[in-house]
C-alpha cells in the first residue's frame, strides 16, 4: 500500500467512525419520534395524551365488532389494556376481529378514538388455506400463533 | 490474485455467453411465473393477492443487495483507486434503481386490499423511499456531473453515504411500531412461511438475479467501451 492510499483509508475510517457517532444520536432521537402507532398500554402510561391526530395499534378483540350500516365500533387490544374505537366508513377486507390493526384517529378520551382511517396489519405468516386448518384443527395453531 | 479482474474478461464474457445466460434466465423466469401464479396455493387469509409477494419480494431483496455492492465499490473506488469497480457500480445501478421502483409499486399494490391504502409513512415505507432517493441522486450524479473523474469521486461518496440507510431498511420493523410486517424468511430462526409458497420465491429471486446478470454484462460492455473511447480522445 503507497502513501496516499493509506491516508485515504485514514481520512475514510475517520469520516466512518464520526458519521457512527452522529448516526447513533439521530437513532436515539428518531426512537422516541418514529412512532407509528401506540399500544392501548402505551397510550395508558402516558402522562399527557398527544393532540390531534394519533394511531393505535393492536388486536381487534372478539366479538366486538358492531356494525350499523357504515357505522362501525369495536375494541383494540393489546391484551393488557383496551380502547374503545368509533368508524364510519368502508373497511378493508383483511380487517376482522381478532387480526391487527391499526387505527387512525382523535382520540376522545383515554379510552375512546374517534378513528378516521382504519387499516388492517398482516403479520408474517404465510400459508396455503389447508395447512392453517389442519393446524387449528390439531390445536398446534394456538401454540404457534397465540391467537 | 485479482487477475480476473479486467474489464477485457467481462468483455469476452459477454461476447462468448451472453447467449446461455439468456437462456437460462429464460427457463428459470418461466418456471418460477408457473409456480407462483398456477402451481402454489392461495394464502389461507390473503387469497390470490399473496402472488404479489413473488415479485416484490426478490425486487426489494435485490434492490438492496444491489446498493450494497455499489457501496462497497464506492469505498474501493476512493480508497484504492481501481477503475474496474466504477464500471461496475455505474453499470449495476440502473438495475437497483429498477427493482426499488418494481418493489414500492408492487407493494402499493399490494397494500390497498390487504391494508386499505396505498401508502402510509411507517419507517420501512419512508426508509424505502431514502433508498430510491439515493438511487435517483447516484445516477443524477453521472449525469449531470461532466468530469469523469469528479463524478466518479462525488457518486461513490454518495453510494457510500446510502450505506448507513440499508441496515435501516432491513431492521425498520424490527426497531419501530411498523405497519409493515416483520421480515418472514430469516437466517438465524425458521421462516415463518410454508414451503409451497417458498420454492417459487427462491426460483423468482433467482430468475430475478439472472436478469440482473444479463443487464450487468451488456452494460458493463458498453461502458468499458465508452470509457475506453473517450481516453483514447
Amino acid at each position: 500500500m503507497n502513501n496516499n492510499t493509506k491516508k485515504r483509508l485514514y481520512i475514510l475510517l475517520v469520516s466512518v467512525i464520526s458519521v457512527l457517532i452522529i448516526g447513533k444520536f439521530v437513532y436515539e432521537t428518531l426512537e422516541k419520534n418514529i412512532v407509528y402507532f401506540f399500544s392501548p398500554s402505551e397510550l395508558y402510561d402516558i402522562t399527557e395524551l398527544p393532540n390531534g391526530t394519533i394511531r393505535i395499534g393492536g388486536m381487534v378483540k372478539k366479538g366486538s365488532m358492531k356494525k350499523k350500516g357504515n357505522d362501525f365500533s369495536f375494541v383494540v387490544t393489546d391484551f393488557k389494556r383496551e380502547i374503545l374505537v368509533n368508524y364510519t366508513g368502508i373497511k378493508p377486507n383483511l380487517f376482522e376481529e381478532g387480526q391487527g390493526a391499526v387505527v387512525e384517529g382523535i382520540l376522545n378520551s383515554r379510552t375512546n378514538l374517534k378513528a378516521t382511517q382504519i387499516l388492517a396489519k398482516h403479520d408474517e405468516n404465510y400459508m396455503p388455506k389447508e395447512v392453517a386448518d389442519a393446524l387449528k384443527k390439531s390445536g398446534d395453531w394456538k401454540k404457534k400463533y397465540g391467537k | 490474485m485479482f487477475n480476473f479482474l479486467k474489464a477485457k474478461n467481462f468483455r469476452d464474457f459477454h461476447d462468448h455467453y451472453i447467449f446461455w445466460v439468456k437462456i437460462f434466465f429464460l427457463s428459470l423466469v418461466i418456471f418460477g411465473l408457473l409456480l407462483s401464479l398456477f402451481i402454489s396455493p392461495a394464502d389461507y387469509l390473503q387469497g390470490d393477492t399473496v402472488r404479489i409477494m413473488y415479485i416484490h419480494v426478490p425486487a426489494s431483496w435485490l434492490a438492496l443487495q444491489i446498493y450494497g455492492v455499489m457501496s462497497v465499490c464506492g469505498l474501493i473506488i476512493l480508497v484504492f483507486k481501481i477503475r474496474f469497480f466504477t464500471l461496475v457500480s455505474k453499470s449495476i445501478a440502473p438495475i437497483g434503481f429498477t427493482f426499488s421502483l418494481i418493489s414500492l409499486f408492487t407493494g402499493s399494490v399490494w397494500g390497498q386490499p390487504t391494508w386499505g391504502t396505498f401508502w402510509t409513512w411507517d419507517a420501512r415505507l419512508t426508509s424505502m423511499l431514502v433508498l430510491v432517493v439515493f438511487y435517483i441522486l447516484y445516477l443524477l450524479t453521472w449525469k449531470f456531473v461532466s468530469k469523469f473523474l469528479l463524478a466518479e469521486k462525488l457518486s461513490s461518496i454518495i453510494a457510500l453515504v446510502g450505506l448507513a440507510n440499508l441496515p435501516i431498511i432491513k431492521f425498520s420493523v424490527d426497531w419501530w411500531n411498523t405497519l409493515h410486517q416483520p421480515a418472514t424468511i430469516k437466517l438465524t430462526e425458521t421462516s415463518t412461511i410454508h414451503s409451497s409458497m417458498l420454492s417459487p420465491l427462491i426460483v423468482m429471486f433467482l430468475s430475478f438475479l439472472a436478469f440482473s446478470i444479463i443487464i450487468f454484462l451488456i452494460r458493463f460492455k458498453l461502458e468499458s467501451l465508452n470509457l475506453k473511447i473517450n481516453s483514447n480522445k
